[in-house]
């Protein structure tokens, strides 16, 4: 019997040379990352256990992103911890405000994960790598504690299942909208514990920013992880980026899934997910009544290059609908460098947009967007819980920067086409 | 340990458990004041020390935020019991020692208020309205390791002194 890319890089991690579902492993890891809010908790932990040296200042990465540039003096507390931390333990990958961006934008963008890499962060959204064809899973602040003395990580080998695209995307539609129908499809919890492994002509024919913004949200569907197979458009990505050798690895043809989904994505409409939560998905023509507040624009699902080029097209030369707020944030420095060299910033100022220095911010109801009772948000980000962006009694629906722009100039949930013809 | 039981529902995610805006501190206190807020605004102030949580699918979906856990167990809760745990939150509680059960049937059986009885080494959750006796597959070895030392970090400590 073979294995699956995830069977692989687990066993290879763990010295052996196969490994099942359902077997206990602690594995090596290669990168371990925390946050502004979850590294914290783990440095307490770390140094409350009288724990001295990390394993290997090398590979662990610390990122302040959620609350920062600071938005108060607890979070400004946080980080300043993080920081004597890095600097105490020598940590190579610690990067301050100004010089990073949103975690898993920053990561594969800059190579310090790689192919084949098996990657722990304490942010659920670690899954995001496993577009580069890594194993990367999110896991809690102690998990990260005990790594960054160990090195290593508990794990459970989770089952494979297989999600094949087929058929030709439509215009408007990228991986945010392929995720979205998923979810929709198997439910929040209907990959929980498990590997998703996701291919097919459709997948083939993706750029990196969209595969990452697909597997960005596997955790909405309760995954242990998303994972695409490293092809020529991985290997092109990692030219001139990858810190590390990276490691090709594939399933093999007789590897044993739990069940396999094939889906022709030919009909496929833009998708939107309702409140309040991410299985609540619909073609975006099931909405087109429903007005806005807020649009939000960024995040680590959707704000690379792709997502903000796709977003300009539709807004060049026109402006936000009146009484809508819009925040565009592009998700890196590099990012927000770029889109400025490409007069992509420039379109959406015109535009009366407002455009933010990289952070997860109004994401998760931290700054920067936060929404007021019976508020509404149509947002790129990635979840769409009670309360997520603010008021528990707002709303926020998601979709990927087509709608969102298409509907940014009309101030309801609006299909590009409408506005683009 | 028996214990008096609060019932939620299926898919309680993370930002109903602690909201993000919360989460520019570490300490257990602050976070507890706020625990299950966004499920129930009043429940910091109802829960009392020894209480169980009686929850539907999947609870504690969304973050990696070990903070829900942290909080759930500073207020006092005794243990959750799930008819299932998202995988984060599950390893969470592991990790911490927030005892924890996956048990369907007896979520099924249980209403809010009601007295419960859950024996964690034999993974039986006892009804004391009715006398029914509801049982769970035990955890598998490894994780018995980690929760009977304590936590995961008790359980690093323990194993590198050997």
């Amino acid at each position: 019997m073979g294995m699956t890319i995830t069977e692989k890089i687990i066993a290879a991690h763990s010295g052996k040379s196969r490994v099942q579902p359902g077997e206990f492993v602690y594995a090596d890891v290669d990168i371990a990352l925390g946050n502004d809010i979850t590294a914290p908790l783990a440095i307490h932990e770390f140094e409350a256990a009288g724990l001295r040296k990390v394993f290997d200042p090398g590979r662990i990465v610390l990122i302040p992103d959620h609350f920062t540039p600071n938005k108060d003096i607890k979070s400004a507390e946080q980080s300043k911890l993080i920081r004597r931390f890095a600097r105490e333990q020598e940590i190579t990958h610690y990067y301050e405000v100004g010089r990073c961006g949103i975690e898993h934008a920053f990561l594969p963008e800059q190579g310090i994960v790689v192919p084949g890499d098996l990657v722990i962060g304490a942010d659920s959204h670690t899954c995001t790598y496993g577009a580069i064809g890594a194993f990367a899973t999110g896991v809690g602040s102690t998990d990260l504690a005990a790594c960054m003395a160990t090195g290593k990580v508990w794990l459970r080998v989770p089952p494979s299942l297989r999600f094949v695209f087929k058929g030709a995307l439509p215009q408007w539609l990228g991986g945010k909208d392929l995720v979205l129908f998923t979810i929709g499809k198997i439910g929040v919890d209907g990959a929980r514990y498990k590997a998703m492994e996701i291919g097919g002509p459709v997948i083939a024919g993706l750029n990196m920013d969209e595969r990452l913004a697909l597997c960005n949200m596997a955790i909405e569907a309760g995954a242990k992880n998303g994972i695409i197979a490293a092809d020529n458009v991985t290997a092109e990505y990692e030219e001139n980026r990858a810190q590390r050798p990276p490691k090709s690895v594939a399933s093999d043809s007789d590897a044993r899934y739990e069940a396999v989904h094939e889906w022709d994505v030919s009909k496929l409409s833009p998708q939107v997910a309702l409140p309040h939560l991410p299985e609540n998905a619909r073609p975006v023509e099931e909405c087109r009544d429903i007005r806005l507040d807020q649009v939000v624009i960024g995040s680590c699902t959707n704000g690379r290059m792709t997502d903000l080029r796709t977003a300009a097209a539709i807004l060049k030369g026109r402006k936000i609908a009146p009484g809508l707020r819009v925040i565009v944030i592009p998700a890196t420095q590099e990012i927000y460098l770029q889109a400025m060299e490409e007069g992509l910033l420039k379109i959406f100022i015109q535009a009366e947009a407002v455009v933010s220095t990289p952070t997860c911010g109004p994401c998760l109801g931290g700054y920067m967007g936060v929404l007021a009772a019976g508020e509404r948000a149509l947002a790129t980000t990635n979840r769409n819980f009670v309360g997520r962006m603010g008021h528990p009694k707002s709303e926020v629906y998601l979709c990927g920067p087509a709608v969102a722009a298409a509907s940014a100039l009309t101030g309801r949930i609006t299909h590009p086409d409408e506005v683009m013809k | 340990m028996r214990g008096k039981c609060w019932k939620f529902g299926d898919h309680v995610d993370t930002d109903q458990i602690i909201p993000a805006r919360y989460l520019n501190v570490s300490d257990p206190v602050e976070l507890a004041a706020h625990c299950m807020e966004g499920a129930d605004a009043k429940f910091p102030k109802k829960v009392r020390r020894g209480d169980l949580i009686a929850a539907g699918e999947n609870f504690g979906c969304g973050s990696s935020r070990e903070h829900a856990p942290l909080c759930i167990k500073q207020a006092g809760v005794a243990c959750v019991i799930a008819k299932s745990f998202a995988r984060i939150f599950f390893r969470n509680a592991i990790n911490i020692g927030l005892p924890i059960l996956e048990c369907p049937q007896g979520v099924e059986a249980i209403a809010e208020g009601d007295e419960v009885e859950v024996d964690l080494a034999a993974g039986k959750v006892r009804h004391l309205g009715t006398g029914k006796t509801f049982s769970t597959a035990p955890f598998p070895r490894e994780l018995q390791e980690i929760i009977t030392a304590g936590g995961l970090m008790n359980y690093a400590r323990q194993t590198a002194r050997k």
